[in-house]
């Protein structure tokens, strides 16, 4: 996945505050902090990745996106990342919510439920998809809101915020996301990763 | 032999307007020190130790001949690492291992101070301790560490001196003490008020002292320190040296005879009056009031790095408390790392040998020190 971490460095300024929610064991934040020159924070859930953190020399929060983005104020950070983790929340709309009003602006980037595999996976077999980036099963897996590109874009225009650059990646190669490819991009993009705004 | 041969003192020339409104002049302040300064003078942590602690952070205590409250922690490789950083730690005033407090000689009367001794606050305290910088020629520490009033301590240090150090390692501790708290702060000085030998203080002109007061005063305190799991654990309803009951008031009980004997051995080491006085200090800590209610102002001026520590089975200064440090420095952009440590050791934990905090404690301070 290394090429999902370039195409965020990509779309960060230099210069910049970030915050990334669910930093997991900081390999994006330790990738920022070698290629830009960012000041860049992390929360992250679970005990044993945050220590990973501490021993990597990151700064790290130990808590629940859900809860403790609230403590920090309105436009603390110039971004907010959040890696493949908008399908684990209980309620991802306080969540990009949550991202807009703590960031200027937010990465967000989803597993695109919509990939071809997945829909012959359920087509075929029946039964709850599981492929290679979604390797649980139905009653294990932390991913409770799963979405598409095409979810994802409509959500924009339900709970109102801008998508201000939105890439597919698939096979390796990225791509721009438009309204007259959406429907494609849907269908063979692994990862949709999206800059928004409110 | 002279037991105070063994402790290093400090004279502090300079005056000293405490909180109360008194000032003091010229009074001693004990410390110790671990490792070598070096040449840059960048490498030094002062250690701020809680209630019962003093200055003998590791190693042998010279005065009681016991390890030194924190020998998990620090020594050489350990988290705090005495070969690559200089650490000093104060006695602090209103203590009994040396530094200024109740057990000292009033010139006036030629007795013990006892309670004509000032109320002192965690902010005399470390306003106090400013004084070995100056000591040592450091111009900027690179950490300030503590756990519990220790932790107090390292919050007001920052607050009270933005620019003193690099890092700050405030752990299991609170920005305000609670009722909870001073509750239970409040049933130790009873017991010790309580004593008949205590004489309002005036005890060490009569040579006894309110043994028993203090005794139960450490008792009921070193309940707060541990966990019900972990007291469960490790006594249970375990019987003393008997096989069964015995209908009578004797430690029937493991856990019983446990806190007889902390209370026993420590009221060997430890002047009552600076119970009252240290207790008092925590009671009165409140650093957002210090604020007008606004944490956050209180760091508003520093660009240490922060890194808070709490414990799940913390239950006197819980996460959530250590959690209103973090949610106030986060207010206002400061660098904060924060973890809660699982242990079922309770507020002790930061004592014990609990090697997850350990190692946290040690990456965050190796990392930082890299920087």
């Amino acid at each position: 996945m290394k090429l999902e971490f370039k195409i965020i460095a990509n779309l960060l300024e230099e210069n910049t505050r970030i915050l990334d929610v669910g930093c997991d064991d900081g390999t994006l934040m330790e990738f920022l902090k070698k290629n830009k020159n960012v000041d860049i924070r992390g929360i992250e859930i679970s005990k044993k990745k945050v220590q990973v953190c501490i021993s990597k020399g990151l700064t790290v929060l130990e808590g629940n996106a859900e809860f403790d983005l609230k403590q920090f104020p309105e436009n603390s950070f110039d971004y907010v990342i959040l890696g493949q983790t908008l399908q684990a929340f209980v309620n991802p709309e306080i969540v990009i919510k949550e991202l807009l009003r703590v960031g200027k602006k937010a990465i967000v980037t989803i597993p695109n439920f919509g990939h071809w595999k997945v829909r012959l996976n359920l087509l075929t077999k029946g039964t709850m998809p599981v492929t290679k980036t979604l390797p649980n099963d139905w009653y294990n897996t932390p991913n409770i809101h799963m979405c598409t590109i095409k979810d994802f874009v409509k959500f924009s225009k339900t709970i109102n915020f801008k998508i201000y650059k939105s890439l597919a990646l698939m096979n390796k190669n990225v791509s721009n996301i438009n309204n007259s490819n959406l429907s494609f991009k849907n269908l063979f993009a692994e990862l949709g990763i999206f800059l928004i705004e409110k | 032999m002279n037991v105070k041969e063994n402790i290093k003192t400090l004279i502090v020339n300079k005056p000293l307007k405490l909180d109360c409104g008194q000032t003091i002049n010229e009074f001693p302040l004990a410390y110790e020190t671990y490792g070598s300064l070096n040449k840059d003078k960048n490498n030094a942590i002062l250690v701020f130790h809680a209630l019962t602690g003093d200055q003998f952070v590791t190693g042998k205590n010279p005065i009681t001949n016991k390890d030194g409250w924190w020998s998990y922690a620090v020594g050489p490789n350990k988290s705090i690492d005495t070969n690559k950083y200089f650490v000093i730690c104060a006695n602090v005033i209103g203590g009994c291992m040396g530094s200024f407090g109740p057990s000292h000689k009033n010139p006036k009367t030629n007795k013990s101070y006892g309670t004509d001794f000032p109320v002192i606050t965690i902010n005399d305290i470390v306003n106090a301790q400013i004084n070995l910088l100056d000591h040592f020629g450091i111009r900027k520490l690179f950490s300030v560490v503590g756990g519990s009033m220790g932790g107090m301590q390292v919050l007001q240090f920052v607050s009270n001196f933005p620019d003193k150090t690099k890092t700050a390692v405030p752990i299991a501790c609170t920005a305000s003490h609670s009722a909870q708290n001073i509750a239970f702060n409040e049933l130790g000085r009873q017991a010790i008020t309580a004593d008949h030998n205590w004489s309002e203080g005036e005890y060490s002109s009569n040579n006894t002292i309110p043994d028993k007061g203090l005794a139960v005063a450490r008792m009921a305190a070193h309940i707060t320190y541990l966990s019900k799991k972990g007291l469960q654990e490790k006594f249970g309803r375990k019987l003393q040296e008997r096989d069964d009951l015995k209908f009578g008031f004797d430690a029937d009980f493991q856990i019983e005879s446990y806190l007889r004997y902390q209370g026993s051995v420590f009221v060997d080491r430890f002047d009552a009056n600076s119970y009252l006085y240290i207790t008092r200090a925590m009671d009165y800590f409140d650093l957002a009031k210090q604020f007008k209610g606004n944490l956050s102002n209180a760091f508003i001026k520093t660009n240490a790095k922060f890194f808070v520590v709490s414990f799940t089975s913390d239950w006197l200064y819980p996460t959530q408390e250590n959690k209103d440090i973090v949610i106030a420095l986060n207010a206002i952009g400061a660098n904060v790392g924060f973890v809660e440590i699982e242990s079922d050791k309770g507020h002790d934990s930061f004592l014990l040998d609990v090697p997850d905090f350990l190692s946290a404690l040690k990456n965050f301070l190796d990392q930082s020190y890299k920087e």
